[in-house]
């Protein structure tokens, strides 16, 4: 297995939280640090949890997510 | 931000004119990956969309996308988008409207649309509120409902836009929320391929003023809202009036076939044509 990515830029996230609520697995954790935008950008603490499921993806309004895709084991090496 | 670590809808917008002017967690950035996505799984052609809209903070979503756009007058994007599609029918038309600019202003424009069912998809984002200009009763706001313009509790009966849109003669219809991604990616997939009008309801948040103002402040009340009030049409069908007292009622509610307008002009055209070169927009030096 190929080690799990989640990056969120900081530059675009405004800090609603979605992400930290919707994902089915908890991965994200609210933040109480500000940033030098003045945004509580949520951090992906529990990254060995994620399915790799692309909904929070989906749901953020703000395209400040990656989540990197499902990579097919076989094709692995 | 390093591109391989770059979102996956990034490649379709103005990176310049990133992040968006939308509040935090409003409904209209879940809606346009909602829509990139559907417009992948339809696998249309990027290079052929056309998107139109009014006025509105949802209006605003084509000015960050990375195609042709036009952000036309309050109420009046289908009007604009009729004229877009007839001049060229190559043209993949999508109407970017909310329940302000389509069922207030625009009302008119949108029965008319559905009526002469011309192949555009139109995606209203319905917040139930007029957002940009600070949280009026709008339409589609439920009775009860405050707003600025209704610091009692909005008293009239609100319009069920996508019944109203398939009574108008639209050929494919369906509502979902933001809450339901996936669900609302597959059904503008549908939409954009369907061949004639097509009429895309999202309930939206506007935690701004919606949400301000009726006791959900955050994005997420919101949207645990709209998770737990729907209800799926298949089972709506079985509950009464009473029943679905302020339930959101999600799902397709319309998915045919008829004669499509621009298809329709165009073989008028042709038969009408004495030039022996039909073209869609008559110009005065044809012929010469
Ligand atoms: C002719 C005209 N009348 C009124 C307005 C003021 N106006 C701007 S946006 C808007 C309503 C927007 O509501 P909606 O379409 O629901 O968009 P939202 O901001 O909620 O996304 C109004 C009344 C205008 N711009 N032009
Ligand atoms: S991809 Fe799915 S599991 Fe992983 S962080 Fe996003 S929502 Fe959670
Ligand atoms: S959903 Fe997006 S904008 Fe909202 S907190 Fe998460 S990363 Fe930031
Ligand atoms: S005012 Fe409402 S609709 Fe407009 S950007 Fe803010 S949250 Fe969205
Ligand atoms: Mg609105």
């Amino acid at each position: 297995m190929v080690d799990l990515m989640i990056t969120i830029d900081e530059d675009l996230c405004k800090g609603c939280n979605i992400c930290t609520e919707f994902c089915p697995r908890k991965v994200y954790q609210k933040s109480d640090v500000l940033n030098k935008k003045g945004v509580h950008v949520p951090g992906p603490e529990n990254e060995d949890k994620c399915t790799k499921c692309q909904l929070c993806v989906m749901m953020c309004p703000d395209q400040a997510i990656k989540v990197d895709e499902k990579v097919d084991e076989k094709d692995e090496d | 931000m390093d591109e391989n670590r770059e979102n996956r809808f990034i490649k379709y917008l103005r990176k310049d004119r990133l992040p968006h002017i939308f509040c935090a967690g409003c409904g209209n950035g879940i809606i346009m990956n909602t829509f990139f996505n559907g417009m992948e799984m339809a696998e249309m052609d990027f290079e052929k969309v056309v998107m139109v809209s009014g006025i509105g903070c949802s209006s605003r979503i084509p000015g960050y996308v990375k195609c042709d756009s036009l952000h036309t007058t309050h109420g009046r994007p289908i009007s604009f988008a009729t004229g877009i599609k007839l001049a060229n029918p190559q043209n993949e038309v999508v109407v970017f409207t909310g329940d302000g600019d389509a069922a207030a202003i625009g009302g008119n424009h949108l029965i008319h649309g559905a009526r002469r069912n011309i192949n555009l998809t139109v995606i209203c984002i319905n917040n139930n509120i007029y957002g940009m200009t600070g949280g009026q009763i709008s339409p589609t706001s439920p009775k009860g409902s405050f707003g600025s313009t209704a610091p009692y509790g909005a008293l009239e009966t609100p319009f069920d836009l996508s019944k109203l849109v398939k009574s108008a003669g639209a050929t494919y219809v369906a509502r979902w929320t933001t809450a339901q991604p996936v669900q609302l990616s597959n059904a503008i997939k549908k939409a954009l391929k369907n061949r004639g009008f097509s009429f895309i309801e999202v309930i939206s948040q506007c935690p701004t003023y919606f949400g301000r103002k009726n006791k959900m402040r955050s994005p997420i009340d919101m949207m645990k809202w709209m998770k737990e009030e729907s209800v799926i049409k298949r089972r709506a069908d079985k509950l009464s009036e009473e029943e679905l007292e302020g339930k959101i009622i999600v799902g397709e509610f319309q998915n045919i076939k008829e004669p499509e307008f621009s298809e329709k002009i165009c073989q008028l055209l042709e038969s009408q044509c004495t030039t022996g070169k039909a073209m869609v927009t008559k110009s005065a030096y044809q012929g010469e």
